[in-house]
């Protein structure tokens, strides 16, 4: 029951917006803490080993092949704490802002919450293509109606149709696997799948390859990802890079390593796309100077870290994947918030203009250094466990990657502490008028400040989580 | 049986009741008697019912809800359209020839013979050449009736031929008799393949697959908007349900020899559409093409085994996103260049529901488009027809391209856009329509418990 409560909180609350849009904000507020608390409650269930609520399964669909089957177990428990967490960080930041038609604004976010939840739900992998399709529908209108950039037109054009072309090679693969198996579950589809002839698993993987590639996104296939960040409402953008692209590399590891492991064991030349693609991503974001497009690519570096370790599929891979992704999560949250205050304060996010902020701003500027200290990895931030675990497994497949893609933690410190040099150190910029933090906003980065130091000095907290229904339910 | 009287009957009160001077009535007499129709359907639920003899006319379950479909489809489309009627002055009419088609749509769904296939081709087509053309003073109106007249009537032309063939090698026109014959055979004659292939052209030219669907962006641009909408929705509808009762039925030998040209068929359909409907610039045209494009779809699912349920699906899916799209195009007809051009300024329902259609109509989730598209390919993958599956993959992407290029212009911004205003029930009637859209897909689930 409580993953059918995880599924449908945030789109019944979405369409009481629609109905009553002068509550919108309060509607908001009150879907996405429920949702946040039910979902704390189902890691709290899997802790103490209780699954008995975990499990949902609406039965077969016969004209589909597929069952409404949802549960939360090892894998998708962190996941969905991850997607209900974030959710009223993103609600604060899309209230925060004076805009047009809000409650529509924030039904849009509430629905796109809901799909993504409904993917890392899904114990039947049609149901987790069509949320995985689904949470592009609301996106799109949010980038549409919201944007404020001149050829947002064109951006969300090339986004929505590139990633659906990509998705269909996806379900291509579902199709051609599910020939041989009894339903669309994923049990079902892993033992079907892990029967093909090596050849058959090799053109399998590459379909679901392309599909999570686009998503993630991994080089050459990253192209839509920068201008999409940068385009978007804030809302939009950390929905975009704190949850949606998790749902890609929630897939590689739970449904595509499992489904097809001779094919995902023969993918050295994907492999190599990732290290390609973080080392890329690193040198662009060097030259950054717009802070969203900075926080953009370092984005596509560190979850090429994420799809490079899942590929390397080595012990520690699993444990460092799912601790990357959701400390991913939150500091693309906190980036993102930190770069629409400066936005909305001085009008643009270019770094390079800003400097010596810290005079005046002290907490600000320990907020953010904090923020930035955990994407850099340092130890004792969430951004360290999970690279840490993920650069280990990575050495024992192939040292010569793992020192290559070790260089992003380098980068990454450069171009990194360059930005936040760049804000806050330096000579006061007098004619810049730079507005106090407000209380929530203080409290926002704040909370996510102590939840990356938490998980980076006891990750224990979550891994825990994850043995625990390992021990239960297995992948 | 009721059900075609009962049709038939609506067509001759409409006008009636225009002799009668009741013509405020119109509307809520048709509306009422389609809510009947869809009543009797419901009522005569499992039985099997045969008038006219053993064959003529079979009601049986499939019948009853190809025909329960094509109701709810019209039903709407009345809704919808009637503010557009309201200022025409022949408006009943003009609703006369539409129940009138739909008579011929109602024999499409339930004959069980040849000639009853005949007279429902020609019943439902020959009040479209009319309608076609109704805009009297306009060019390409009139252009657009006589051009679908010219060509439907050839079509049907070779149907008739290829219907005559097939009787004179198999002696009869019951469809019963004829299974039976060919059962018997086992080996069949030329002249029977002939005649088969025949039909199948004249059917082709209806449903507007390729290579017989040059006609289909002229007459489609032509003719006024919500007669397109009726053309590509319920008169394709009907025509496939035939062609589907006669190609997995009777004709199911001429499908297993010949299933890899039909499939190529499908193939050239899909391709040769989706590709001339990126370079189209007019939307009535380019949703011309992706009727076309459909049309594809439609046609494979004789090849694949599908079942009539999953083809109804289909035929429902896309045709509630058909009049949505083309009565949303209706609308803005009247606001000079580039009327789509920020209509979410002028009326969000319009805008939304206008998104969502061509979102269906691409086949992403969660709209039911998806699924009826996901039937097909499924059905198809089952069959080993995997180069059509592709083919249909990277058209399907092809065809988001121009759906969602249609839709962004929706939502680019404008200055001074004055309101469009709809009436509640056009509005909510927007709305529920939309809302179908997503609930099909919820629907599908159960589908199997008819």
């Amino acid at each position: 029951m409580l993953t059918l409560a995880l599924l449908f909180i945030p789109a019944f609350f979405g369409l009481m917006m629609f109905l009553s849009s002068d509550l919108s904000k309060k509607l908001a507020w009150v879907g996405s803490l429920l949702n946040a608390a039910v979902a704390i409650g189902a890691a709290v269930a899997v802790s103490y080993g209780k699954t008995e609520m975990l499990e949902f399964d609406g039965g077969n669909i016969a004209p589909l092949g597929a069952h409404f089957a949802l549960s939360i177990n090892a894998t998708s428990i962190l996941m969905v704490l991850l997607n209900a967490c974030l959710l009223p960080f993103i609600v604060h930041v899309a209230s925060k802002h004076e805009m047009r038609n809000e409650s529509a604004f924030l039904s849009l976010i509430l629905f796109m919450s809901s799909a993504m939840m409904g993917a890392f739900l899904a114990n039947d992998s049609f149901l987790f293509y069509i949320c995985y399709e689904a949470a592009l529908v609301p996106i799109y209108f949010i980038i549409l109606q919201w944007s404020t950039a001149e050829n947002k037109s064109k951006i969300v054009l090339k986004f929505f149709v590139y990633t659906l072309f990509a998705s269909l090679f996806m379900l291509f693969s579902l199709l051609y696997v599910r020939q041989f198996a009894d339903s669309f579950l994923i049990s079902d589809m892993i033992a079907a799948g892990s029967k093909l002839s090596q050849h058959e698993q090799v053109w399998v993987f590459a379909g679901f390859f392309i599909a999570f590639a686009v998503k993630i996104p991994i080089f050459p296939f990253h192209t839509w990802q920068p201008n999409t960040y940068k385009a978007a409402p804030t809302a939009g953008t950390m929905l975009l890079a704190a949850v949606m692209l998790k749902m890609a590399t929630y897939g590689l590891l739970r449904i595509t390593m499992p489904m097809v492991p001779a094919g995902a064991a023969n993918a050295d030349w994907a492999m190599w796309l990732c290290v390609i693609s973080i080392i890329y991503a690193s040198f662009v974001a060097l030259n950054q100077t717009s802070f969203k497009l900075l926080i953009a690519y370092s984005s596509i570096a560190h979850v090429g870290m994420i799809a490079l370790g899942i590929l390397a599929n080595g012990n520690t891979a699993y444990e460092g994947a799912l601790i990357e992704m959701v400390s991913h999560g939150a500091i693309a949250v906190g980036l993102f918030f930190i770069a629409d205050m400066i936005e909305s304060r001085v009008g643009h996010d270019h770094f390079n203009k800003l400097g010596g902020l810290r005079e005046k701003h002290p907490a600000f500027a320990f907020l953010f250094f904090v923020i930035v200290m955990a994407s850099v990895a340092l130890p004792v931030t969430s951004g360290f466990v999970g690279e840490f675990l993920l650069l280990q497994s990575v050495g024992s497949h192939n040292i010569v990657m793992a020192l290559l893609a070790g260089l992003t933690v380098v980068f990454g410190a450069v171009y990194m502490l360059r930005a936040f040099q760049s804000t806050m150190l330096g000579k006061h910029n007098t004619e810049l008028a730079f507005a106090e933090m407000t209380a929530s906003e203080k409290m926002v980065l704040t909370i996510l400040v102590i939840i990356t130091i938490a998980i980076g000095v006891y990750p224990g907290m979550l891994l825990d989580v994850v043995h625990k229904g390992l021990q239960l339910t297995g992948i | 049986m009721k059900e075609l009287l009962l049709t038939a009957l609506l067509g001759i009160g409409v006008l009636v009741l225009d002799i009668l001077n009741l013509k405020k009535y119109v509307l809520p007499f048709i509306l009422l008697a389609l809510a009947t129709l869809v009543g009797f359907i419901a009522a005569d639920w499992g039985t099997v019912e045969t008038p006219f003899g053993q064959t003529m006319l079979v009601y049986e379950n499939g019948a009853n809800l190809a025909l329960g479909v094509f109701a709810v489809v019209l039903f709407f489309w009345f809704i919808l359209s009637s503010s557009y009627f309201k200022q025409h002055e022949g408006k009943t009419d003009l609703y006369a020839l539409v129940v009138f088609s739909f008579c011929g749509a109602g024999l499409l769904a339930s004959f069980g013979n040849m000639a009853m296939l005949f007279l429902g081709v020609e019943i439902l087509s020959i009040p479209v050449y009319v309608l076609a053309a109704s805009k009297k003073h306009d060019l390409a109106s009139n252009e657009s009736g006589f051009k679908y007249f010219i060509l439907g009537s050839v079509a049907s032309a070779i149907l008739l031929f290829g219907i005559t063939l097939v009787y004179g090698a198999t002696g009869s026109f019951d469809l019963a008799v004829i299974s039976n014959f060919i059962q018997d055979e086992k080996d069949a004659s030329i002249i029977m393949n002939v005649g088969i292939t025949m039909i199948l052209v004249g059917f082709l030219f209806k449903i507007s697959a390729a290579p017989f669907h040059i006609w289909t962006p002229d007459v489609y641009q032509g003719a006024p908007t919500w007669i397109t909408a009726f053309m590509s929705t319920i008169v394709k509808a009907a025509a496939m349900v035939a062609l589907f009762k006669l190609f997995t039925g009777p004709f199911q030998f001429y499908v297993e020899a010949n299933g890899y040209t039909i499939g190529v068929i499908a193939a050239v359909t899909l391709i040769a559409s989706n590709t001339a409907a990126l370079w189209q610039t007019d939307v009535k045209r380019m949703l011309a093409y992706s009727s076309i494009s459909h049309a594809g779809f439609l046609l494979s699912t004789i090849i694949g085994n599908a079942s009539l349920l999953s083809l109804l699906f289909y035929l429902l899916t896309y045709s509630i996103a058909g009049i949505i799209a083309f009565g949303v195009i209706k609308e803005t007809q009247t606001i000079g260049e580039n009327p789509l051009k920020g209509l979410y300024r002028r009326n969000g329902v319009l805008a939304f529901a206008f998104t969502a259609a061509l979102l269906s109509m691409a086949g992403i989730p969660p709209f039911s488009g998806f699924i009826a598209k996901y039937f097909v390919i499924a059905q198809l993958i089952e069959a080993k027809y995997f180069a059509l599956v592709v083919v249909m993959i990277i058209t399907s992407a092809i065809g988001a391209f121009y759906y969602l290029r249609a839709s962004l212009n929706v939502y680019q911004h404008i200055e001074n856009a004055g309101r469009i205003v709809l009436t509640p029930l056009v509005k909510w009637t927007y709305i529920l329509l939309t809302a179908l859209l997503v609930l099909l897909t919820v629907a599908a689930g159960y589908m199997h418990n008819l």
